[in-house]
């Protein structure tokens, strides 16, 4: 049969997660097909079919469906499963929020957070904060999974694959959708950037972290956070990276005044190199950077940002 | 409003974890558990909604082996009224939990079900989701702020872009994140006390609930291990090692 693949999109806008879980999907040996549900989402369902090794985009458009809510997801996906063998989505927080309640509806055993796949039922998943990797087999008949998007390679551009309408009239939600606070920013999307520039609690402040913003600024990054500094008000809890936050997996990471307490490791396991600022030289973030500078923050980033544009380097 | 909780048992999240050598699992023996952090949340969230007087009763679930009796006594030292142990020696799936906490639903047919968002053990993030899907209620997960209206809930939620707020009328399954609220230690008379309230151990047999495994854990491995790298010496250094790094980025 084939393979579904719930896209990850926002504000119109196809996430380039969707092109990573693509390609983690094809690894399972069928057919790609890319759902997208939403409304007005017909932009979302073009930039969808010119993925490479998408079959056919899927496109359900209702009002029920604008807020992506988990009941009105699973809904919809009920009535495609039949046709699947397996429904993917990234392990983002639609896909968290709508895989496992779609596969106990299934009765089924998700299998979520997926960081490897070995064939269409042999997956790697972290447990412990990442401390551990389980290597689970299912032999359902039938897979809900959820994949880490950082953890795969993009799939390139092909296609373009067909678009079909599908019908999502009967489709409600239970939940009603009051309001969205979204955090205002152009900074490049946490959970797929290429560099990123994390600030901990020792930043001091929310005007402190400004000058985190302008480092990652100048070199295209997007801005991580500790929980420490969501919970002290200094950034916003879609910056934070870790077990409860988001999982990154750049090719460039740099924590200024991070501790690297275990569950914000969790989080940056996939970072390809670690450069630490710190003024601790024993702290963990420190021992297992690539490269690490000890001194005050405060006046390594200012110099490094100077340095860095005498250099050359500006946005 | 009735509320029942879900409450487990896991390795503290202060301890590191060793992978046994033989990649059959992760050593628990001997090692300090205690309740899952985001349980902790969950139970506050409840006691809180009984002290503002939207909530008139409390009943603590668990399921797990006899030594979860502890947890649950945690729970009730917060302020929860009564606790149920579903009795399982083996760990069970996800799936077989959120069943199981259905079957308890239906005895106890509570008005709210409170959860953690994820388990730090296992990181699953299922239950509460599966559980919603299984009663066919709505659900409202990751929440940061809880207030309750008249047969509803209006929760703010975390979500990837921000928060979000959510109106979920009753009964609703609500599953906690970290910033929902700062839990209480329960004093030493209150230890004492949460002694007295009634604790009821239910074998799994007492469910109708098959919770043979769907899936197969073939090994647990150990992640692959960072050596550690060099110190830079001063700031220009750091900017030229920086600088090396955006060119080679620049040329994938
Ligand atoms: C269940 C649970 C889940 C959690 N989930 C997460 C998560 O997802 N993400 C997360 O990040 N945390 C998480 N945490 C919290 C985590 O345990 C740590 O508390 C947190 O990561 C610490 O943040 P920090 O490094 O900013 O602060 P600290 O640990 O306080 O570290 C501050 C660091 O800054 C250094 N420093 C101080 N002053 C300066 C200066 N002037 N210049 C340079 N360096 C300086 C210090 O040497 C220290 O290393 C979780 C905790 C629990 C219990
Ligand atoms: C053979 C086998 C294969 C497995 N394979 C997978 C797999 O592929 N993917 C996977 O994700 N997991 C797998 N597991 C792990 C298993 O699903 C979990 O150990 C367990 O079901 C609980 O998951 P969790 O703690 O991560 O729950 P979460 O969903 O993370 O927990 C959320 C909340 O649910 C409640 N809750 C959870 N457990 C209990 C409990 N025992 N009692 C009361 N409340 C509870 C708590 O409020 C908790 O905060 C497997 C287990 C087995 C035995």
């Amino acid at each position: 049969m084939a393979t579904l693949v719930l896209a990850d999109h926002d504000l119109g806008q196809l996430s380039p997660a969707t092109a990573r879980i693509v390609a983690a999907a094809a690894q399972l040996g069928a057919p790609v097909d890319v759902l997208v549900a939403g409304a007005g989402v017909d932009a979302v369902a073009s930039c969808a079919a010119a993925i490479e090794g998408v079959a056919k985009v899927r496109v359900a458009q209702s009002q029920a469906l604008a807020t992506l809510s988990p009941e009105a997801l699973t809904t919809l996906l009920l009535t495609l499963a039949p046709q699947y063998d397996a429904i993917v989505a990234g392990s983002a927080a639609v896909g968290r929020d709508a895989m496992p309640r779609l596969a106990a509806k299934l009765d089924l055993m998700p299998v979520t957070d997926i960081v490897a796949v070995h064939g269409p039922g042999r997956f790697d998943r972290p447990i412990y904060a990442g401390n551990a990797i389980e290597t689970v087999a299912s032999s359902q008949a039938k897979n809900v999974l959820t994949i880490r998007a950082a953890a795969f390679r993009p799939a390139g551009q092909g296609g373009p694959a067909p678009i079909e309408a599908i019908d999502a009239s009967d489709v409600s939600a239970l939940a009603r959708f009051v309001a969205a606070h979204r955090t205002e920013s152009d900074v490049p999307d946490l959970a797929t950037a290429q560099i990123v520039v994390g600030g901990g609690v020792s930043v001091g402040s929310a005007e402190g972290f400004k000058l985190i913003e302008k480092l990652a600024h100048q070199l295209g990054a997007a801005v991580g956070a500790t929980r420490a500094a969501v919970d002290a008000g200094y950034a916003p809890n879609d910056w934070q990276v870790g077990q409860t936050g988001k999982i990154i997996a750049p090719d460039l990471y740099i924590a200024i005044g991070i501790s690297g307490a275990l569950q914000h490791l969790a989080g940056i396991q996939g970072a390809k190199k670690i450069i630490a600022i710190n003024t601790d030289p024993e702290a963990p973030l420190v021992k297992i950077a690539d490269v690490a500078l000890i001194g005050d923050l405060f006046t390594i980033v200012p110099a490094l940002i100077a340095d860095l544009e005498k250099q050359g380097i500006r946005p | 409003m009735k509320i029942l909780v879900a409450v487990k048992r896991v390795v503290d999240h202060n301890v590191r974890i060793r992978v046994r050598p033989d990649l059959s699992g992760v050593e628990t023996e001997n090692v300090r558990m205690s309740m899952n952090p985001f349980d902790k949340h969950a139970v506050e969230a409840a006691v809180q909604l009984a002290e503002a007087g939207k909530a008139d009763e409390i009943v603590i679930v668990s399921i797990g082996p006899k030594q979860a009796n502890d947890v649950i006594l945690t729970a009730l030292a917060m302020g929860a009224h009564r606790g149920i142990l579903v009795e399982a020696a083996e760990k069970l799936e996800t799936l077989a939990i959120a069943k199981l906490l259905k079957a308890v639903a239906d005895e106890e047919k509570p008005d709210l079900i409170l959860l953690g968002k994820q388990a730090v053990d296992d990181d699953s993030n299922h239950v509460g989701q599966m559980l919603a899907g299984l009663l066919d209620w709505p659900q409202a997960t990751f929440a940061s702020e809880i207030k309750a209206g008249d047969g509803a809930l209006e929760v703010t939620r975390e979500v990837d872009f921000g928060r979000a707020t959510v109106s979920v009328s009753l009964p609703a399954i609500v599953t906690a994140d970290l910033r929902l609220n700062t839990p209480r230690n329960a004093a030493l008379p209150m230890v004492m006390k949460a002694r007295q309230k009634p604790l009821a151990v239910r074998p799994l047999a007492d469910f109708a609930v098959d919770v043979a495994p769907r899936l197969v854990i073939e090994k647990v491995s150990p992640p692959a291990e960072r050596p550690g790298g060099r110190k830079a010496g001063d700031v220009g250094e750091l900017a030229g090692i920086i600088a090396a790094e955006l060119k080679e980025l620049e040329a994938l």
